[in-house]
C-alpha cells in the first residue's frame, strides 16, 4: 500500500535531529576540552553537592507523582463513572488551564504564595497571625509541579477507565463481590495501563524541570534541571552539562523501565488478544 | 440514601480540584482588569491594560513575541503534519523489525526530558553554525512535533483496509492518486489529531525554545525573562485574551466532536 521511499527524507531528518544530537551529547560527556577521552565529568558528578541535587530532584518528583496519583485517580474515576451529567465538559475544564501559558500560570502561583499575597492575607484573616513562609520552599516547588502536571495523570487514567468494559463490573457485583473487592479486582487492574502512563507523564517532567524551581523555589533549591541549564548557559561547560544530561536520561529511562516492567507483560497480552479479535 | 450521599461528595471533590487548577488563572484574569499597574491590590476595574497592550510602544516586544509564537506554532504544526504523515506512510511499508527500530528512535524525543532534547538540539545547531533565531526555533519545534504526528497517524494506517487501496489501483488509479484519494481520507482523523497536538505543544513550549531561540523570543521565553522583575499587566491582559480565544475554539470543536479531547 505504501512505499519505503516516502520515509527517506524522514530518515535523514531522524539522523540529523534525533541521533546526531544525542550522539554529540554522549561525545561531549566523555571528552575533555582538548578532545581526549575522559570520565572526569561523570566522576565530578559524584561529588556530594551534585548527588544531593540529583537526590532532591528525584525525591521531589516522587512526592509530586504520588500526590498527583492520589488526587488524580479519584478525579478520573468520578469523571469516567458517568454518574455526573456533562462529564465530558468537566474533563475539558480539567484540561483547559493547560492552554494558558505554563510560565504565566506558575508565575501566578508565586504571586498567590508570597508574603503578603492572597493566601497569606487569607490565612491571617482566619486567625493565623503569622503564617509560615510559603514561597521559596520545597513545598512551593512540589505544589507548582502538581499543579502543572496533574492533568497528565488524570487524562490517561480517565481514558483507561472509560474504555473499560462495564459488564465486568456488573458481573462481579452479580457474583456477590463487595464494592471494595470490585475496585481491587476489576477496576484497578484494568486501569493500570492508564496509571502507568500517568506516572510516566508526571514523573519525567517533574524530575527534569528547571523553571518551576526557579519561579517558586527562589533558585535556592537547585534541581538537576537547573544544574544542566546553568552548565549550558552560564558556565558554558558543555562537557559537564552533557554528562549530567546523560545521568538524568539514564535515571529516567531506568525508572520508566521499573514502572513499565511490571505491567508490560499484561499489556502485550491485551494487545495480541485485540489483534486476534480484529482478524476474526 | 447512599446514592444521594455519594454524589455531593464527588461534586465537592471535583469542585475543589477545579478551584486549585483555576486559582492562578483567575488571579491573572482579575489583575488584567486592575486599574493600578502593580499586583499589590485591586484598586478598580479598567480596560486600560488591554488598550495599552496594543497602543503603547513599550509593548512592541510583547506583540512581537505573540507574533513569533503564533507563526512558529502555525508553521511548525503544518510542516510537521505533512512531513510526519509522509514519513508514517513510508515507515508503514517496512517489515516489522526495521519499522520497530525506526519507531524506537522516533520515540526518543518523546521519552527524553525536554531539557535534554533542548540542550542537544542547541549543541547540534551550534555545531552546524546555524545562527540562533527564528529558523532554529522553527526547526526545533518541527523536531519535537514530528514524532507526535507519526504516532498519531500510524495507528490509523493500521486500520486502513488494504483492499480499498488495491481496488483503486484495479480501477486504474496511479499509486499516488490512490494514496491521496483512498488512504489519506481514511487516516484523516489521525492526521488532524497529530496536527492539533503539534500546534498546542508548540504554542506552550518553553524549555526547548529557551535553548534554541537565541535573541528571538516567543511568549514563554519572554515571560521567563520578565519573571524576575515582575510580569507587566499588559501580559496578563494578553494571556486573558488568548485564554478566551482558546476557550471559544474548544467549545466550538467540542460541539462538533469529542475527538480533540480524547487523544
Amino acid at each position: 500500500m505504501t512505499r519505503k521511499s516516502l520515509s527517506y527524507p524522514y530518515l535523514v531528518w531522524m539522523a540529523l535531529f534525533i541521533l546526531l544530537p544525542l550522539g554529540l551529547i554522549i561525545y561531549y560527556s566523555v571528552t575533555s576540552d582538548n578532545g581526549g577521552f575522559t570520565l572526569e565529568h561523570f566522576s565530578r558528578f559524584l561529588e556530594k553537592d551534585y548527588l544531593m541535587v540529583l537526590a532532591r530532584s528525584l525525591w521531589l518528583a516522587l512526592i509530586c507523582t504520588v500526590i498527583c496519583l492520589l488526587l488524580g485517580y479519584p478525579a478520573a474515576y468520578i469523571l469516567a463513572s458517568r454518574t455526573l451529567k456533562r462529564a465530558n465538559m468537566l474533563l475539558v475544564l480539567f484540561l483547559l488551564p493547560m492552554w494558558m501559558n505554563f510560565l504565566l500560570r506558575t508565575y501566578a502561583w508565586a504571586f498567590l504564595l508570597e508574603r503578603g499575597g492572597i493566601i497569606y492575607t487569607f490565612l491571617q484573616k482566619i486567625g493565623i497571625s503569622d503564617p509560615p513562609p510559603m514561597l521559596n520552599t520545597q513545598g512551593a516547588i512540589v505544589l507548582g509541579m502538581v499543579y502543572n502536571f496533574l492533568p497528565f495523570m488524570v487524562l490517561p487514567i480517565y481514558t483507561a477507565l472509560s474504555k473499560m468494559d462495564h459488564h465486568l463490573v456488573e458481573a462481579a457485583y452479580d457474583l456477590g463481590a463487595t464494592p471494595v473487592r470490585v475496585f481491587g479486582k476489576i477496576t484497578l487492574p484494568l486501569s493500570m495501563p492508564g496509571v502507568i502512563s500517568g506516572i510516566t507523564m508526571v514523573f519525567m517532567p517533574s524530575a527534569s524541570t528547571f523553571v518551576i524551581s526557579k519561579l517558586l523555589g527562589g533558585g535556592k533549591q537547585m534541581l538537576i534541571g537547573d544544574l544542566i541549564e546553568s552548565q549550558f548557559t552560564i558556565y558554558r561547560n558543555w562537557h559537564f552539562g552533557s554528562a549530567v544530561s546523560i545521568v538524568l536520561m539514564l535515571f529516567i529511562l531506568l525508572s520508566m523501565r521499573m514502572v513499565n516492567g511490571a505491567s508490560e507483560a499484561d499489556l502485550d497480552r491485551g494487545k495480541s488478544r485485540e489483534k486476534r479479535r480484529r482478524r476474526a | 440514601m447512599k446514592q444521594a450521599f455519594r454524589y455531593p461528595l464527588r461534586k465537592l471533590y471535583l469542585a475543589l480540584l477545579l478551584i486549585f487548577l483555576y486559582a492562578p488563572l483567575m488571579v491573572l484574569i482579575v489583575y488584567s482588569f486592575n486599574k493600578s499597574g502593580d499586583m499589590g491590590g485591586f484598586t478598580g476595574f479598567s480596560f486600560k491594560w488591554y488598550i495599552e497592550l496594543f497602543t503603547n510602544p513599550r509593548n512592541d516586544g510583547v506583540l512581537q513575541a505573540l507574533y513569533i509564537t503564533l507563526a512558529v506554532a502555525a508553521l511548525s504544526s503544518v510542516i510537521s503534519t505533512v512531513f510526519g504523515t509522509i514519513a508514517a506512510l513510508g515507515i508503514y511499508a517496512y517489515r516489522r523489525g526495521v519499522r520497530n527500530a525506526i519507531l524506537n528512535i522516533t520515540y526518543l524525543p518523546m521519552l527524553n526530558p525536554d531539557i535534554v532534547t533542548g540542550v542537544s538540539l542547541m549543541v547540534v545547531m551550534t555545531f552546524a553554525r546555524l545562527p540562533f533565531g527564528f529558523l532554529t526555533l522553527l526547526l526545533s519545534h518541527i523536531g519535537f512535533n514530528v514524532p507526535y504526528v507519526i504516532f498519531s497517524v500510524l495507528p490509523k494506517l493500521g486500520q486502513v483496509d488494504t483492499r480499498t487501496y488495491e481496488a483503486a489501483l484495479d480501477l486504474g488509479a496511479t499509486p499516488g492518486r490512490a494514496i491521496r484519494k483512498v488512504v489519506i481520507p481514511q487516516i484523516m482523523p489521525g492526521i488532524i489529531t497529530g496536527g492539533l497536538l503539534a500546534f498546542t505543544l508548540s504554542l506552550d513550549d518553553f524549555v526547548i525554545s529557551y535553548f534554541c531561540s537565541g535573541e528571538v523570543q516567543n511568549l514563554s521565553v519572554l515571560v521567563y525573562s520578565m519573571a524576575r522583575k515582575g510580569v507587566t499587566p499588559e501580559l496578563n491582559a494578553l494571556s486573558t485574551l488568548m485564554f478566551i480565544v482558546v476557550l471559544g475554539l474548544l467549545l466550538l470543536i467540542n460541539r462538533r466532536s469529542d475527538s480533540v479531547i480524547s487523544f
